[in-house]
């Protein structure tokens, strides 16, 4: 019998991609481990690798194909012995078939909540591969009609799975509503026929034609994630911002010593001090380094930093995992291979997705200060902006010193304002103070 | 002295009784079982099994009267009421040993004796003999009691020329003539077993139908069945009075004009309905509540008294045994804390009807479908086109389902025909898994089966039928 290939989901959170790449054709033969495809997902692109061995069959996606539900059929692989019409009762449904018009969307959805480390008791009723919900066919239908998102919802059936009832407690209790799906109007550019969810973005078709000539640029797997979780991060987090003013000027200094070492085989930057300096206030500061959930406030006992890395047609955040305990030149060296990664599409799942606090620095801009959206589930997210030389008063008289503005937003239910300004106080005091991070 | 400290206290080891003492044995309650006559209650040992005891003897009879359709010969038939009736209570004997059987292997300890409540937590037992034998204490009790017999006034049963269940279970005779008055399953069950071993029968019903829960539809093509069969029937009827003579009665039946008429017949059969045993088991020492002769309780079978449960018939309808049971074990796990445990589904609970065709049925009848505001679609397909039934030479019957036009949600299923009692847990596990038609058209169902049937009723109800 031909094997299917199906599309992967290369991360918990992938519902769809795009088939960027055959890497193979009609009649090559493959072995396991091959890679045949490349794919690229709403954060990267990945290659995807052939598991089992054959000669291919047949390509059921073209290259280019955008929005490929997660378990669609891409190809089919002929074992040994068989012929192409082998091909010909095969069957190139995806892998567990919903019930036929299903949407696919509600199947691959619980990775959405994935994201979310919200687990109210019982938890949602999904598989740990994060592939299926386990739900009634009858919940299933009476969802989608009433248009609502099964990932949201908990079951109460034999093993967390969804029935009727859970369904008729939602609709009464007005949750588990599944994000609108359908695109702004009928008439809005730039929908490529999908289901990302992004809210509509109020823009109806009578304006759209009172604006100048436009070109409709369709979104990305990424802009529509960047969308969506900004919009749900700036809708539902209570923001709450603390700025301070640091001198830098013993940092540059102490910089430039380390930088110019004999054999120094790593050239640290502002940035990287300012990671390790906000992974120790972390340690410090506990409180900040904190996630917050329906049922608790998770407290993390290690600071993964995710940095913000601009990269063409949006950002990714990779993380430098418990950045507190690693020296300046590793943190150095992990920050640039992974930017470069970044920057090329080639950032491994793993590799951007946790994290317990953000770092933006926009400094490299010039700018002096600004306010980010935290990156939920994150409690926290710090601005950098720019060094830059500035008057300052100290000791009565008018000094010339180099000032770095940062400013803190944190998710207000779980983090206090004394707990924030407590950060800030005592990066402060790291960063003036830099040799505190030698220790 | 024995042992009179327990968990868990079942008072009556029925059905509902028994099944919840294994249960809670299971659950590791050290578990007593109170009971005043023999364990399995009526079910095992007046109703439920003696009666299939009794309706099998009866199919048997019936299919040898036929022997010629299916080129057999088979002359002088005939039976032996005595040995007919033997059968039937030695089944009855064999199960109600396995119900003591299953108590021994589940350590549970059984008392035979009358239990009375002496207020929350203790239970004053009476052996058989009248003696008692002390109080017993338990932190949970939990009524089973059952129900029995209800009488109508003025043709009370008198167990010689006017019986109940209990003797017509144990005929001593086998009366040439019989009215039964009720047409629900007992009545029907009995009416149907008389009329096959030659009695000629009358059913008197004051409803429109007979078997006044089942689907209109599927009840009309019963009855035509058991006409053709030689049944008597009488909807809309009542019996105003009888009139006891030396070995018959006679009994004046009024119709739905109000014109009167007299029939006289060997015995009647009242088969009005049973009600529960809530007299004499101390509820006034409790808070316990009744209402029209069953115990007040939540869906947990909770009484007003905590600590006091109330299940099975003795807990309201519908007064069967196998909402009993399942009723026990959810109160029973609920006690125990059990997690996930949900009240049960009444709307899911089957009926069946042993007799000859039989009729099998769960959830909603198209009428109640249509009363809760529904939009239905109702599939129906009959026996004639299915195989099988025409090989059995059984071809007539009816499988009827009914969705909510709007989710697919399969509300209902009814039957009538040969095996349907068989059949109809199909529908039960598909509705209770919340199938909607989808699921249902793409299982794929043996052939030749009856079952087909239930698949090509379910596409008939979605314009798909292929046998039709």
């Amino acid at each position: 019998m031909p094997i299917k290939v199906l599309m992967p989901a290369l991360s918990p959170t992938m519902t769809e991609g795009k088939l960027a790449k055959w890497l193979i054709k009609e009649g090559d033969t493959v072995e396991s481990g091959d890679v045949m495809a490349e794919i690229e997902t709403d954060k990267a692109t990945m290659e995807v690798e052939a598991v089992d061995e054959g000669v291919v069959g047949k390509i059921l996606v073209d290259e280019g194909t955008d929005g490929v539900a997660v378990n669609t059929v891409i190809a089919m692989l002929l074992e040994d012995g068989e012929d192409k019409s082998a091909l010909d009762d095969a069957d190139t449904s995806a892998a567990a078939p919903p019930p036929a018009g299903e949407a696919p969307k509600e199947d691959a959805a619980p990775a959405e909540a994935k994201a979310e480390p919200a687990p109210s008791s019982p938890p949602p009723a999904k598989s740990d591969g994060g592939e299926r919900i386990f739900a009634s066919p009858l919940a299933k239908r009476l969802a989608k009609m009433e248009g609502l998102d099964l990932a949201q919802l908990s079951g109460s059936g034999p093993h967390g799975r969804i029935v009727k009832r859970d369904i008729e407690k939602a609709l009464s209790e007005g949750t588990g509503k599944a994000p609108a799906d359908k695109p702004a109007a009928a008439g809005a550019p730039a929908t490529s026929g999908d289901a990302a969810a992004v809210p509509p973005a109020g823009i109806d078709e009578a304006m759209l034609g009172l604006l100048p000539e436009y070109e409709s640029v369709p979104n990305t797997g990424m802009r529509k994630t960047i969308a969506k979780r900004l919009t749900a991060s700036a809708r539902d987090i209570p923001h709450f911002n603390v700025s301070a003013d640091i001198c830098i000027d013993a940092l540059l200094k102490l910089r430039k010593e380390l930088n110019s070492r004999d054999g120094a085989d790593y050239k640290i930057s502002v940035n990287d001090f300012v990671i390790k300096a906000v992974a120790l206030t972390l340690k410090r500061q506990p409180d900040c380094n904190a996630a917050y959930t329906d049922d608790a406030i998770l407290k993390f006992k290690r600071a993964d930093i995710s940095m913000a890395v601009a990269v063409d047609g949006g950002l990714i955040t990779p993380i430098i995992k418990d950045a507190g305990s690693k020296g300046l030149a590793t943190i150095s060296a992990e920050a640039k291979e992974l930017a470069g990664k970044a920057r090329d599409g080639k950032l491994q799942p793993q590799e951007y997705q946790g994290g317990t606090f953000s770092i933006s620095n926009l400094g490299m801009f010039g700018v002096s200060s600004f306010n980010s959206i935290i990156n939920s589930p994150q409690g926290g997210i710090l601005s950098v902006g720019a060094g830059e030389q500035r008057a300052v008063v100290r000791d009565g008289a008018v000094a010339i010193a180099t000032m770095m503005t940062v400013t803190l937003a944190v998710d207000h239910r779980c983090i206090d304002g004394a707990a924030a300004a407590g950060f800030v106080q005592e990066l402060k005091g790291i960063l003036e103070d830099p040799l505190q991070l030698m220790l | 002295m024995a042992d009179t400290k327990f968990d868990v206290l079942i008072i009556g080891g029925g059905p509902g009784g028994y099944v919840t003492a294994i249960r809670a044995a299971q659950l590791g309650f050290k578990t007593c079982v109170v009971e005043k006559e023999h364990l399995g209650g009526i079910c095992l040992n007046w109703g439920c099994i003696p009666t299939k005891a009794l309706l099998r003897t009866a199919e048997i009879y019936h299919y040898m009267q036929h022997a010629k359709d299916y080129g057999l010969s088979a002359e002088k038939v005939g039976f032996d009421m005595k040995a007919v009736v033997e059968r039937s209570r030695g089944i009855s004997k064999r199960l109600s040993g396995g119900v003591a059987h299953l108590m021994k292997k589940n350590k549970v300890t059984v008392v035979d004796g009358r239990a009375k409540l002496n207020g929350p937590g203790k239970v004053d037992v009476t052996g058989k003999d009248g003696k008692s034998l002390g109080t017993y204490t338990a932190e949970h009790i939990i009524v089973a009691t059952g129900a029995r017999p209800r009488a109508l006034p003025g043709i009370e049963p008198d167990k010689k020329l006017i019986w109940t269940y209990f003797e017509a279970m144990v005929p001593d005779v086998t009366p040439k003539s019989l009215l039964v008055i009720g047409s629900g399953a007992i009545g029907i069950e009995f009416a149907s077993f008389y009329q096959t071993m030659g009695v000629d029968v009358t059913v008197v019903e004051v409803m429109k139908q007979i078997m006044p829960v089942e689907d209109e539809e599927i009840s009309k093509f019963a009855r035509k069945q058991l006409e053709k069969n030689g049944l008597k029937i009488m909807t809309e009827a009542k019996v105003t009075g009888v009139k006891k003579g030396s070995n018959n009665v006679t009994c004046t039946v009024e119709d739905a004009k109000g014109k009167t008429q007299e029939i006289t017949v060997d015995r009647v059969i009242s088969a009005v309905g049973v009600q529960g045993n809530i007299e004499d088991i101390g509820l006034e020492t409790t808070k316990v509540k009744t209402d029209r002769g069953c115990i007040v309780a939540d869906e947990f079978s909770r009484t007003a008294e905590k600590g006091v449960y109330a299940i099975g018939d003795v807990a309201g309808p519908p007064m069967l045994a196998h909402k009993a049971e399942h009723e026990g074990v959810i109160c029973i796990e609920k006690i125990a804390g059990v997690e996930g445990v949900h009240p049960m589904d009444k709307a899911k609970i089957p009926g069946c009807t042993y007799c000859h065709p039989q009729v099998a049925s769960v959830g909603l009848t198209e009428a109640k479908a249509k009363e809760q505001g529904y939009d239905v679609n109702v599939g129906r397909f009959q026996f004639l086109g299915n195989g099988k039934a025409i090989a059995l030479g059984e071809d007539q019957g009816l499988v009827k389902t009914i969705f909510d036009k709007k989710t697919g949600q399969l509300l209902g299923a009814h039957m009538v025909g040969a095996e349907v009692t068989e059949l109809i847990q199909g529908f039960v596990v598909a509705m209770n898994l919340e199938t909607t038609e989808e699921e249902l058209m793409h299982t794929v169902f043996p052939h030749p089966t009856l079952s087909e049937m239930m698949h090509e009723s379910v596409l008939d109800a979605y314009g798909r039928v292929i046998h039709m």
